[in-house]
């Protein structure tokens, strides 16, 4: 007790760590993402010492059920369901965390420019957002998906390159997930503008970039953190429903979603297949809305919009 | 207020209008065009007769002229013909309407009707065990894949209990409501249970924050009781922001049903869309993004409007 400073004397991050620490659910849930993490990343090492190799077909040995060698048991084809859950794991986590940044930034400079220009740019800005956030999401996704991008003129080297699904669906849902942040950006700007420490700034002659960069900027970054964190269960579910309908993730690369894709063909002979895969989603999932819901109560503890679990 | 509607209404043509140029030019980036889909059903096709035919249907044309032709056709009626159903395309779209209406309307008002009271006890006792595990269930339904759990509803009920169809909307030859609420209990099922978990939330977070007000503390003081206090006094306040959510979501769930209704074959919209969009069904599929973009367009519209109606306080300039 005696060897912290006093309250007064903590930054607010530490302030801000002490609250997130007492959030059980999200301490466990930032911990199980982290675990999942590593485990996707060191798929490779599982193939290596266990002398798995996921992408082998075996239609001598499909549908087992979990053994000893198998742990989750094999698929339609006899590869190994537990180290292509890791390989989808990886995918699913990447284009999650990738594109939740990357529609965090689009939607950062949006609102940034909206609430700082104002007038007409914010107005145009914003009735883009509108029009963006009035859209049916999951058919217009499904439309870019299935679009031919040799109709684009895209490079066909890149067209063809295994890992272009990956590209495009990030690429996608990027380009019609950043309004949240657009809007939350804005608004909390619009008020920080009005601030007595901008205009001290703004008096002693700062550059518009200097004021938004340096003065508004790092007063947004905790909404933003608990917004992407969000988002990213979001849009790892929406890449699920993609990869599952046949348009996100192509095979070979794996993704939980399309080790779904033949799970209905298959609810008779091999039901077991329809379970892992969809477990690893939830959980996901779940953590990220877990661990976002305690970030928000730790940064922002005088919101009650959305307290929450598990404190 | 008239005039705020009206600008709204503007914009949402506007956005209509930009939309309709979109998904025109976006269908056309689609693999494969109808004079490829001819060229497929006869073999006999030369390339010189491909290079007549796009002239012919005006396909070499630049798109700009090509959207102006659909558009006066649209106006004067004609949507055009559905290339898989070999109907015309309004007439494949009504029925189509009118499941995903049924499937999603249900789903929406048993919805409503678990999560308000849920939501309210939540935040009746806020962080006792009780609203921890409203909580925690409202999560796990938000976190849910709504194609996931159709599978395990499917496998749980229609293959190991053998008690309900896995898909589909009437048995051949059986008629009548009983028949019909079979096919619709398992997708019902899946869309409340992907969307309740929201509401609640918002009904818990609203509760709280109206049970914090002062016209509450007076409520208590004059002796009401803590029933009328949460039923009568602050409920009505409450809902305010909640209603608005929910009427916004009725365009995004329209959406969102799109996986329930292609893994139980249920021919509403989005299995209508999907179809079509597989199936180079051209004329479809553009008829019925359209559709899709009108109808949300429209919940955001019944959003704004609801709120402002419940909500005197709220004046648009």
């Amino acid at each position: 007790m005696s060897d912290k400073p006093p309250i007064s004397e903590r930054g607010a991050w530490s302030l801000a760590w002490q609250r997130f620490r007492h959030h059980k659910l999200a301490m466990a849930s930032a911990a199980l993402l982290i675990v999942l993490a590593v485990l996707s990343a060191v798929a490779p090492l599982f193939e290596i010492m266990f002398g798995i190799d996921a992408s082998r077909v075996d239609l001598l040995h499909r549908f087992t059920l979990p053994t000893a060698d198998a742990w989750l048991g094999r698929d339609e084809l006899g590869r190994d369901v537990f180290v292509r859950m890791l390989y989808g794991g990886q995918v699913s986590l990447l284009v999650g965390a990738v594109t939740a940044i990357a529609a965090a930034v689009i939607g950062t400079m949006v609102g940034l420019a909206a609430a700082y220009r104002g007038g007409w740019l914010d107005a145009l800005l914003m009735r883009f957002t509108d029009a963006v956030i009035a859209l049916p999401f999951l058919p217009l996704l499904i439309v870019l998906a299935a679009i031919d991008l040799n109709k684009l003129g895209i490079p066909p080297a890149l067209i063809n390159s295994e890992l272009i699904s990956l590209y495009r669906i990030i690429f996608i849902v990027a380009l019609v997930g950043w309004t949240t942040s657009a809007r939350l950006v804005r608004g909390a700007a619009l008020s920080i503008r009005e601030r007595d420490f901008v205009l001290a700034a703004r008096a002693q002659g700062a550059s518009a970039w200097r004021i938004m960069g340096v003065h508004i900027l790092p007063n947004l970054v905790s909404p933003i953190i608990v917004a992407t964190t969000l988002s990213a269960g979001k849009i790892i579910l929406l890449e699920s429903v993609l990869s599952f309908l046949g348009l996100g993730i192509q095979p070979p690369v794996a993704s939980w979603g399309n080790q779904l894709t033949n799970a209905q063909e298959l609810i008779y002979s091999a039901p077991q297949l329809a379970f892992f895969p969809g477990i690893a989603i939830f959980v996901t999932v779940i953590a990220f809305n877990f661990l976002g819901d305690g970030l928000q109560d730790a940064l922002d503890p005088k919101s009650v919009s959305h307290a929450s679990t598990g404190r | 207020m008239t005039r705020y509607f009206l600008d709204r209404l503007v914009q949402s043509l506007v956005v209509l209008g930009v939309m309709s140029f979109v998904i025109y030019w976006l269908m056309g980036l689609m693999p494969g065009d109808p004079i490829d889909l001819m060229i497929s059903a006869d073999p006999k096709l030369s390339s010189a007769d491909a290079e007549r035919l796009r002239a012919i249907y005006g396909l070499d044309r630049p798109i700009t002229e090509r959207y102006f032709n659909w558009l006066s056709a649209v106006f004067s009626g004609d949507l055009g013909f559905s290339r898989q159903h070999a109907k015309p395309v309004l007439t494949v779209l009504w029925p189509a309407l009118g499941n995903t209406a049924l499937l999603l309307g249900l789903s929406f008002l048993l919805a409503i009707v678990i999560a308000l009271p849920t939501g309210i006890a939540a935040a009746i006792r806020p962080y006792s065990k009780m609203d921890y595990l409203i909580n925690f269930l409202a999560f796990a339904g938000i976190s849910l894949p709504s194609f996931w759990l159709a599978l395990l509803l499917i496998t749980l009920f229609s293959v190991i209990l053998a008690v309900l169809p896995a898909g589909g909307i009437g048995t051949i030859g059986a008629e009548g409501i009983w028949d019909r609420s079979r096919f619709l209990v398992l997708p019902v099922a899946t869309v409340t249970v992907v969307s309740i978990g929201d509401y609640i939330r918002y009904m818990r977070s609203e509760m709280i924050q109206t049970l914090r007000h002062d016209f509450i503390r007076t409520a208590r003081a004059k002796g009401a009781g803590n029933g009328r206090v949460v039923y009568v006094h602050a409920l009505r306040n409450a809902l305010i922001p909640v209603v608005t959510v929910v009427a916004l979501d009725i365009g995004f769930l329209f959406s969102g049903a799109l996986a329930v209704e292609i893994i139980f074959a249920y021919p509403g919209m989005g299995k209508l869309i999907f179809d079509a969009i597989m199936g180079n069904d051209f004329n479809l599929a553009m008829v019925a993004l359209l559709f899709a973009t009108i109808l949300t367009l429209l919940g955001n519209l019944a959003a704004d409007l609801v709120y402002s109606w419940l909500d005197p306080r709220i004046s648009y300039k």
